[in-house]
This record gives structure tokens, C-alpha cells and sequence, in this order.
């Protein structure tokens, strides 16, 4: 058909963007720092500026992780905050009611108990996602928004919206803690993007994901049981914002119903950035990690402009605008990748 | 077709209806109302019914417009942004220039579409998906928003504002006045014109089938792009015309209060039966959604349970009915393929 020479306008959002993400936002990342340098001067690239950028990358890092993975499966967890919070809480309790007082050796293991106690959370609630999802057939957009709901009324119920406070040294060493120079949390989130990476890349599950994406019917028809991966990927993304859960409630030394609200959206905008496709099957950790390193910059650099928060977050909406259009323009001029 | 008509033809409406998803979703309205006034006193009494309607116009409001994006086969969550600029531009004007009503909701309806249309300009012209497109907007807007206004609060509205309508005043036995208040009149209109718009007027047909099969509109002749602006910017006026009403409920303009409603809205739409794919939704069901989850948290707080439990209930409402919405689909999909 002559007609469908052309990709029509809504044949989805990126078809041909995702080879070229991680180039595009090279480009744009050497172009804010060249800006920034002009700006602010040695200042942007102090040690201070550095390692407060590093401080604040891992939270939004492991939350965009754990939208990423769902993400290329063709689905959604708006989850992910409110199952973090609600692990947050679990594990602030175990440690705030037994840990506190315990010595030695019971000491120790009341905070292995209590990161137990958050990822038996995050299980279950990845286990309700997957199953109502995979096995019931519903949207994931409304299935997590429902375990969004619930998550969060259950953290608010439970705490009647108050904060737990006070954890062990170790806990707290996880988030504001240094290992020559380089912020704890930051290692942490390095650490897990290498194994997600590995398991999306190279491990049949992850092949299993990226089919389940691009064409799920056909991937079922192929052999796959689709349900038992996507139950797979969104116990998976639990998992992930467990760790994110670990991290933020060791950064702020406390727990509670609706920390961190504010990335949810900002974790989709990052993952569709570093050219994760809205609807499946194309996007990779590199991309994402280069998305978040652009995002941290412009953060950064507004702040030591003493720029609004709320300016950032409005030029982070522009830019992935810009970036996804620029791709449509260049298209359109005959510049074709992949 | 034989088959049909062999049978017993008594109201094939009746019969139809007994099979939708409104159906279910009445019932189980109609047994919650029979429970709540049986245990409370309170449920079944004007003032009650008359505050649940007033404090739940502007979700409901904000529903009936982004139902016909739903149907229309896209996705918008920056409306509480929308209504948060179109509110305090609006209102803002209003007190330098004395503005009336008419200007004040021309101003903020125009700001609305004018919003909707960059969704739609972003959304056909650069080919992004809209959950993307809106999610993007939204922290624009919003950003913007409170960067320029530094989140400041407006407390000195216009007096007529303040008063807004109070029409058809009726007393009862103990003298408490009920009126038609701005809020249940502009909620009134939000869905009669929804209504009008998807079942009355060449128009709906082709959002319905815009969202249905977007291939086969445009092979019709269908002006794919003009329909995604129209449905795009109406919920864009009805985001600016519910912002309005909501700061006359408040009393005050405060730039931060809408934005992190917007699942709110979506959950209630989806509800009422309303699909994320597109071409599936009805005002009934939009409305009956909004009124499931009204009732749902006014009849928690009358049994006295504490209102932090609140969302708990609601989530899991969300979940179970969107479990057995699936379930019944693919039931009946598997039937039909039996068959």
C-alpha cells in the first residue's frame, strides 16, 4: 500500500528512535555543559557540585530501573513509589521495634530481617501486579494504579501518615555514606544496573521481555509462556524499587506514606529519554543511565542558579519534547539511523 | 439475526442494558446507597447528598471531558495542570480588570484549549505517544506555573465570585437552605454536553470510531488530526471551565491543590467502563464511576471508619473492579470463540 509508505502519525511514538537515543543525548549532554561552563564556570564541576549530583542520581536511577523494566515489556507500574514507600515503612518498623534495642549479633540480624521483611513486601505486591495483569488480562496502567492506591492507602492506614524515624548506623551509612569519595548509594545503583543490563541483554528472560514488547501474541504463539514472564518482570520492577525503597529511607533517615511522589512520572519521562520505547520491546540501561546523568546535570546546574525546582521539572518535560521531535525533524530531512 | 427475533422480544433495550457493564456498576451502586441507609442516618439526607455532589463536581466535571479523549483511543493527564494555569491566569485577571463572569470563563476556557491544542500539535505532529505527550505537559505547565506565580496563593477573590449562583433556593423543616449551586449547575451541563457531543452529533460517531480502529476512520475520510485537536481541546475548555468551579468551592485559588488529581479522575472514568484502547465509554458509565467512588469514601467516613483507611478502600475497589471487568471480557471472548 502506497499509503503505509510512510509511517502514519500515530504508528506509535519512536519507531526509529531508539538505535540513536544514546547519541542524541550525548549531543545534548556536551551542549548543556558547554552552556553551564559559561554560566556558572569551574563551579558546575567542583567536588562538592559532584558528589551532591551523585548523592541524588541513585533514588531516581533505581525508580527509573524499575519503570524500565515493565516499560519494555509493553507495560506500565505506576506503582513503583507507593510499593517503595510501603517496603520503606515495613522495613523502618522491624527496625525502629526490634533493632533499636537488640546488641551484638541480634542486632546485626534484625536488620537483615527487617530488608527481608521489604522484599517479602515488594514480592507480594509483584506478585499481585503480575498475576492481575498477566493472568487476568487487565491494562497494567489501571491494574498498578489500583495497587498504587491500595499500596499507599495501606502505608497511610497503617501509619496514620506519620514518619518513622531513627535507623542503625549501617542503614544510614547505605545513603549518606562515602567509599573513597563516592557516595554508597551511587555504587549501589552501578552495581544493579549491571546485572539488570545483563539479565535484559543476555539471559533468556530478558530476550523473553523485549519479544513480549514488540508482539505479544506472537510470542505466545511462539512457545513462550508470556504470563509467567510478565509475572517475572513486574515481581522484578517490585524488587528494584525495594533496593530504591533501601536507598531513599537510608538518605532521609526515615519512612513514610508519600515520599518521592514526584518521580513517578519523572521515571517515565527518563526511561522514554534514553530512548526506552512507550510501547515495549526497544531500550537499553545505557540509554537510561545517559537520560538520568542529562536530567542530574540540568538539576544541578539550575539549582546552583538558583533556579525554582519547578523550573527544572518543566524544562525536563520541554526536553523530552525537543529530543523526540528533533528525531521526527531529522527524519524528515532524510537523515535516517538504524 | 432469526435467532433474535424467535425470541421472547420483551425490551430488547431492557435486555441489553442487563448485560452492560453500567448495569453492574448501578447495582452496586444501588446496594451500597441500600446499606449505607440502612447503617447511618446521615447517608440519606439532602445535606448529605447535596455536599457529596458539590465537593465531587470537579472530579466528575473533569471526568466527562476525559472520557471523550478515552474514547477518542488517547490518554491526558495534564488537565490538573491545565485547570491550575487556566485558574490562576484567569482569576488573577479577573481581580485587575474586574473581569465578569462571562470574561472570566471565556478567559480560563481559552487557556484550557489553548493547552489542549499544544497536547494534540505534539501528539499528531511529532508522533509521540499521548501518555508521554501529557506526562511531558503536565511538568511543563505546572513548572511554569509555579515558577512565575512562586505557588502563591489568591485569597481575595471578587465578591460576586465568592456569592457564585444560588438559584431555586429551597428550605427545609429545620430551615437549612439548598439551592442550585454553581458547582452541581456547571456539573450538570459538563455531562449533558459530553452526552450531546458523543451521542448526538456526527462528531461522536467519529471519535468513537477515531478510537475504535484509527486505520479505518482514516480510510473513511475521517480528519484524523482536526478530530485529536477537537478532543484534545474540549477537555482543555472543560479543564478550564472545572478549574473555575472549583475555586469558587474553595474560595481561594491555591496553585498546588489540583495537580496529583489526575489518576483520581482516570480511575473513576475507567470505572464507568470507559477502555484505554480507545472507542469504548459511556457518559452513564463515567458518571456512575464518579458516583461509585463518591459514595464509596462519603459512606467510610459516616460508618465512622477512620478517613486514613480512605484510599485503601478506593485501590481496592480500583483493582477488583478492573479484575472483573477482564475477567467477564475474556470469558466472553472465549464464549464467542465456542461458539
Amino acid at each position: 500500500m502506497s499509503l503505509d509508505a510512510r509511517a502514519p502519525w500515530w504508528s506509535s511514538s519512536l519507531p526509529r528512535f531508539h538505535g540513536g537515543a544514546a547519541q542524541i543525548l550525548a549531543l545534548v549532554l556536551v551542549a548543556l555543559l558547554i552552556v553551564f561552563w559559561l554560566l556558572l564556570g569551574d563551579q558546575l564541576f567542583s567536588v562538592r557540585a559532584l558528589q551532591s549530583m551523585a548523592f541524588q542520581l541513585p533514588e531516581l536511577g533505581i525508580l527509573s530501573l524499575a519503570m524500565m523494566v515493565t516499560l519494555l515489556s509493553g507495560g506500565l507500574n505506576l506503582s513503583i513509589i507507593a510499593t517503595a514507600n510501603l517496603c520503606a515503612l515495613a522495613m523502618a518498623w522491624v527496625l525502629t521495634t526490634h533493632a533499636t534495642g537488640a546488641e551484638g549479633a541480634m542486632w546485626v540480624a534484625w536488620q537483615v530481617i527487617a530488608v527481608l521483611a521489604g522484599v517479602a513486601v515488594g514480592t507480594i505486591v509483584g506478585l499481585i501486579n503480575g498475576f492481575v495483569i498477566a493472568y487476568l488480562g487487565v491494562s497494567p496502567i489501571l491494574a498498578t494504579l489500583g495497587t498504587m492506591t491500595m499500596c499507599k492507602g495501606l502505608s497511610i492506614g497503617l501509619t496514620r501518615g506519620n514518619v518513622i524515624s531513627g535507623f542503625p548506623d549501617p542503614i544510614v551509612f547505605l545513603g549518606n555514606g562515602t567509599l573513597m569519595g563516592v557516595p554508597v548509594a551511587l555504587l549501589i545503583f552501578l552495581a544493579l544496573c549491571v546485572p539488570v543490563a545483563i539479565l535484559l541483554n543476555k539471559s533468556p528472560f530478558g530476550h523473553r521481555i523485549y519479544m513480549i514488547g514488540s508482539n505479544e501474541k506472537a510470542t505466545r504463539y511462539s512457545g513462550v509462556d508470556t504470563k509467567h514472564v510478565l509475572l517475572g518482570v513486574y515481581v522484578l520492577s517490585s524488587l528494584l524499587a525495594v533496593v530504591a525503597a533501601l536507598v531513599m529511607m537510608a538518605r532521609f533517615n526515615s519512612a513514610n506514606a508519600s515520599y518521592g511522589e514526584s518521580y513517578l512520572l519523572v521515571t517515565i519521562l527518563a526511561a522514554v529519554l534514553g530512548g526506552v520505547d512507550p510501547f515495549g520491546g526497544f531500550g537499553k540501561v545505557g540509554g537510561l543511565l545517559m537520560a538520568l546523568i542529562v536530567l542530574q546535570v540540568i538539576s544541578s546546574a539550575f539549582n546552583l542558579l538558583n533556579f525554582s525546582p519547578f523550573l527544572t521539572v518543566a524544562i525536563w518535560g520541554a526536553l523530552i519534547i525537543g529530543v523526540t521531535g528533533l528525531s521526527v525533524v531529522l527524519e524528515s530531512l532524510g537523515w535516517r539511523r538504524r | 439475526m432469526t435467532l433474535a427475533v424467535s425470541r421472547p422480544a420483551f425490551s430488547p433495550v431492557l435486555q441489553r442494558f442487563g448485560r452492560s457493564h453500567e448495569f453492574w456498576l448501578l447495582a452496586v451502586i444501588l446496594a451500597l446507597c441500600l446499606v449505607l441507609s440502612l447503617a447511618t442516618d446521615s447517608f440519606l439526607t439532602l445535606q448529605n447528598l447535596f455536599d457529596l455532589l458539590t465537593s465531587n463536581a470537579f472530579v466528575g466535571i473533569m471526568a466527562s471531558g476525559l472520557l471523550v479523549v478515552l474514547i477518542a483511543g488517547g490518554i491526558d493527564i495534564s488537565f490538573t495542570a491545565t485547570a491550575s494555569v487556566a485558574q490562576y491566569v484567569a482569576l488573577t485577571l479577573a481581580i485587575r480588570y474586574g473581569l465578569g463572569w462571562f470574561a472570566m470563563f471565556a478567559i480560563a476556557g481559552a487557556i484550557g484549549i489553548a493547552c489542549g491544542a499544544i497536547n494534540a500539535l505534539f501528539i499528531t505532529r511529532l508522533r509521540i505517544s499521548s501518555i508521554i505527550v501529557s506526562i511531558a505537559t503536565l511538568n511543563i505547565f505546572y513548572g511554569l506555573l509555579i515558577f512565575f506565580t512562586g505557588g502563591k496563593y489568591i485569597t481575595s477573590l471578587p465578591k460576586f465570585f465568592r456569592d457564585g449562583v444560588w438559584w431555586f433556593e429551597y428550605d427545609d423543616a429545620s430551615g437549612t437552605p439548598y439551592a442550585l449551586n454553581l458547582q452541581i449547575l456547571v456539573l450538570a451541563l459538563a455531562f449533558l454536553s459530553a452526552w450531546l457531543l458523543l451521542n448526538r452529533t456526527n462528531i461522536g460517531r467519529q471519535i468513537y470510531a477515531l478510537g475504535g480502529n484509527k486505520d479505518a476512520a482514516q480510510r473513511l475520510g475521517f480528519h484524523v488530526v482536526r478530530l485529536n485537536f477537537l478532543v484534545y481541546g474540549y477537555l482543555g475548555l472543560i479543564a478550564g471551565i472545572a478549574s473555575l468551579v472549583q475555586a469558587q468551592l474553595a474560595q481561594s485559588v491555591t496553585p498546588t491543590v489540583l495537580v496529583g488529581k489526575e489518576l483520581d479522575v482516570l480511575a473513576a472514568v475507567v470505572l464507568g467502563g470507559a477502555s484505554l484502547t480507545g472507542g469504548v465509554g459511556t457518559v452513564l458509565g463515567a458518571i456512575l464511576g464518579v458516583t461509585l467512588l463518591a459514595i464509596l469514601q462519603n459512606g467510610l467516613v459516616l460508618l465512622g471508619v477512620s478517613s486514613y483507611w480512605n484510599q485503601w478502600f478506593v485501590g481496592l475497589t480500583i483493582l477488583f473492579a478492573v479484575s472483573i471487568t477482564a475477567w467477564r471480557d475474556r470469558r466472553r471472548r472465549s464464549a464467542k470463540m465456542v461458539a
